[in-house]
């Protein structure tokens, strides 16, 4: 019955529509400026506020013969700094390897001496050891110079960079240990049970999972030595803080700090865009399928919306 | 090199002695850490918030903030909020009111300290707000709580447990970078140091007690912290 009245209801009226309606935006939500919009809004105009006052002073006192005069000493320090972290950072590892040792093994003795040791230099400002090491060197120069190593020590950059080495190192060991105690026990049982021996388990078993989990903590660790390192500019150093130092002491003119601070920071954000470049290629065995990161990133978008 | 007994002389309160000059540079290392702690502690918490808001505008401030105070290196951002900060200040205040004003050393360290600290804070905010599940703000939301009390009665209380771990290796950080306003001429504990080193010739010995103060120093943080940590797990079973 009702099947009829409803085909006789089409025949009248058909369900297709005669008339579109003309498509329209949605209607406005009720409300169009957001608290956070205004806030972000006004941030944002500070900081372009910012730029310009920054754009206008280095207008207003740009000096082309202070560039010329201090350019390229700031380029030298530039590679100083380099040279400095570059050369801590890889003493470091080897030196952190040892440290990481201790701090896996089960004898008492060293794995006390290595926590003792990263404990000491994690605990303690990087600027304190500096100057327990260069001006405490002076002091022992005799037995130093009896020992021939004098011509070390009385050198600021080799005292800097034997200092960074053995900072890096107590925080790279911590790296180290962190990442081999996190490679799954059975993975070690898996090469017992294949007969390896243990020197070869480490070797090719653990340390290739281990250094992909280390890859992380070690970048921002390099990015805290290029960072801490201007602390080397306090015992002479002329790094690339150091003569910035020198350059505003000279000139008194405040916008050396600002070339610096351009200098440091794409050094710092051209490392941390290398790391990340590196990090997904080397890992990319451990990705998922390509469409798989795209999907959670939609997921992340719908779930933060 | 004198005798032990000698050493430790040096270390005595009184005119001859260098504990209290110590002791007074050791005041003003803590009380920088604690007043910048909590300045620090805000203003992440703030960016934290304008990176999670979703509003680009927003992020893109905030980003540019923190991008800026963690990439440059402590002692540069000292440098730069001390002088620039110094001739901002006198510039304003010449125009202003026709005087000149003293911008301290203390405030220089306050300011730029915190401004690192907010910005490493605000990325560990961050990552312990993606660490609370969607459905704690739809019961809130279920229960008819404001977004304020939401925030204070729900979120917070859980952000805390999650954010602990890093913020307090944050506060480990600071009070080693501490140390770095000695080079702008603040009497720290480390700047207090070096003037005892200068008087009494003694580097080695000197530097090595300032190194076990800050050791010291660290020790009882971790212990403060282990405190903390206890008081915002209290509503957890016990295991």
């Amino acid at each position: 019955m009702s099947g009829r009245e409803t085909a006789g209801a089409a025949a009248e009226k058909p369900y297709v529509a005669a008339t579109l309606i003309a498509p329209e935006p949605p209607p406005p939500s009720a409300r169009r400026v957001s608290k956070a919009r205004i806030a972000g809004t006004a941030m944002l105009l500070l900081w372009v506020a910012a730029a310009a006052g920054l754009l206008a002073f280095l207008a207003r006192e740009w000096n082309p013969e202070l560039l010329a005069r201090y350019g390229p000493s700031l380029l030298s320090g530039l590679l100083v700094t380099v040279e400095l972290v570059s050369l801590s950072v890889i003493l470091g590892a080897a030196l952190a390897l040892p440290v990481a040792a201790g701090r896996l093994s089960a004898n008492k003795l060293f794995g006390a001496a290595a926590y003792g040791y990263v404990y000491f230099f994690r605990g303690t400002p990087l600027l304190a050891q500096t100057f327990l090491i260069y001006y405490g060197a002076g002091q022992f120069r005799e037995p130093l110079e009896a020992a021939g190593l004098w011509w070390f020590f009385r050198d600021a950059f080799n005292c800097a960079a034997f200092t960074f080495t053995l900072n890096t190192a107590a925080y790279q060991a911590e790296i180290y240990q962190g990442a081999i105690r996190g490679v799954a026990r059975g993975q070690w049982e898996g090469g017992r049970a294949l007969g390896l021996p243990r020197a070869i388990i480490f070797l090719k078993v653990i340390a290739p999972q281990a250094l992909v989990t280390a890859l992380r903590p070690l970048g921002n660790e390099v990015i805290f030595m290029i960072k801490g390192s201007a602390i080397a500019s306090v015992v002479t150093v002329y790094d690339l803080m150091g003569e910035t130092r020198l350059a505003f002491s000279r000139s008194f003119d405040f916008q050396v700090y600002l070339w610096a601070a351009a200098l440091y920071l794409v050094l710092v954000e051209a490392l941390r865009r290398v790391w990340d470049a590196a990090e997904v290629r080397l890992t990319r065995h451990l990705q998922r399928a390509q469409a798989a990161p795209k999907a959670r990133k939609a997921a992340g978008k719908q779930m933060g919306a | 090199m004198p005798a032990l007994a000698e050493l430790f002389g040096l270390l005595s309160f009184g005119p001859e002695g260098w504990g209290d000059e110590l002791l007074a540079g050791l005041g003003v290392t803590v009380a920088l850490a604690l007043v910048t702690l909590p300045i620090g502690l805000v203003l992440g918490f703030l960016l934290a918030l304008a990176k999670d808001s979703g509003e680009r505008s927003l992020v893109t401030s905030a980003t540019i903030l923190t991008t800026i105070f963690r990439g440059l290196p402590e002692l540069l951002t000292l440098f730069i909020i001390y002088y620039g900060g110094q001739i901002a200040l006198q510039q304003l205040f010449r125009l202003l009111f026709d005087r000149y004003i003293e911008f301290s050393a203390f405030t220089a360290g306050v300011i730029a300290l915190s401004l690192v600290f907010a910005s490493f804070a605000s990325e560990v905010f961050l990552s312990a707000f993606r660490g609370i599940q969607k459905g704690q703000y739809e019961g809130a939301h279920a229960l008819g709580l404001r977004p304020a009390a939401t925030m204070r009665l729900v979120i917070l209380p859980q952000l805390v447990r999650l954010a602990l771990p890093g913020l307090s290796n944050l506060w480990l950080i600071l009070l080693k970078d501490t140390s770095l306003v000695s080079v702008i001429a603040l009497n720290d504990l480390l700047r207090n140091t070096n003037i005892a080193v200068g008087v009494t010739k003694e580097p080695f010995f000197f530097y090595a007690v300032a190194c076990l103060i800050y050791l010291a120093l660290s020790i009882l943080s971790s212990f403060g912290i282990g405190g903390i940590d206890r008081w915002a797990r209290r509503g957890e079973a016990a295991r």
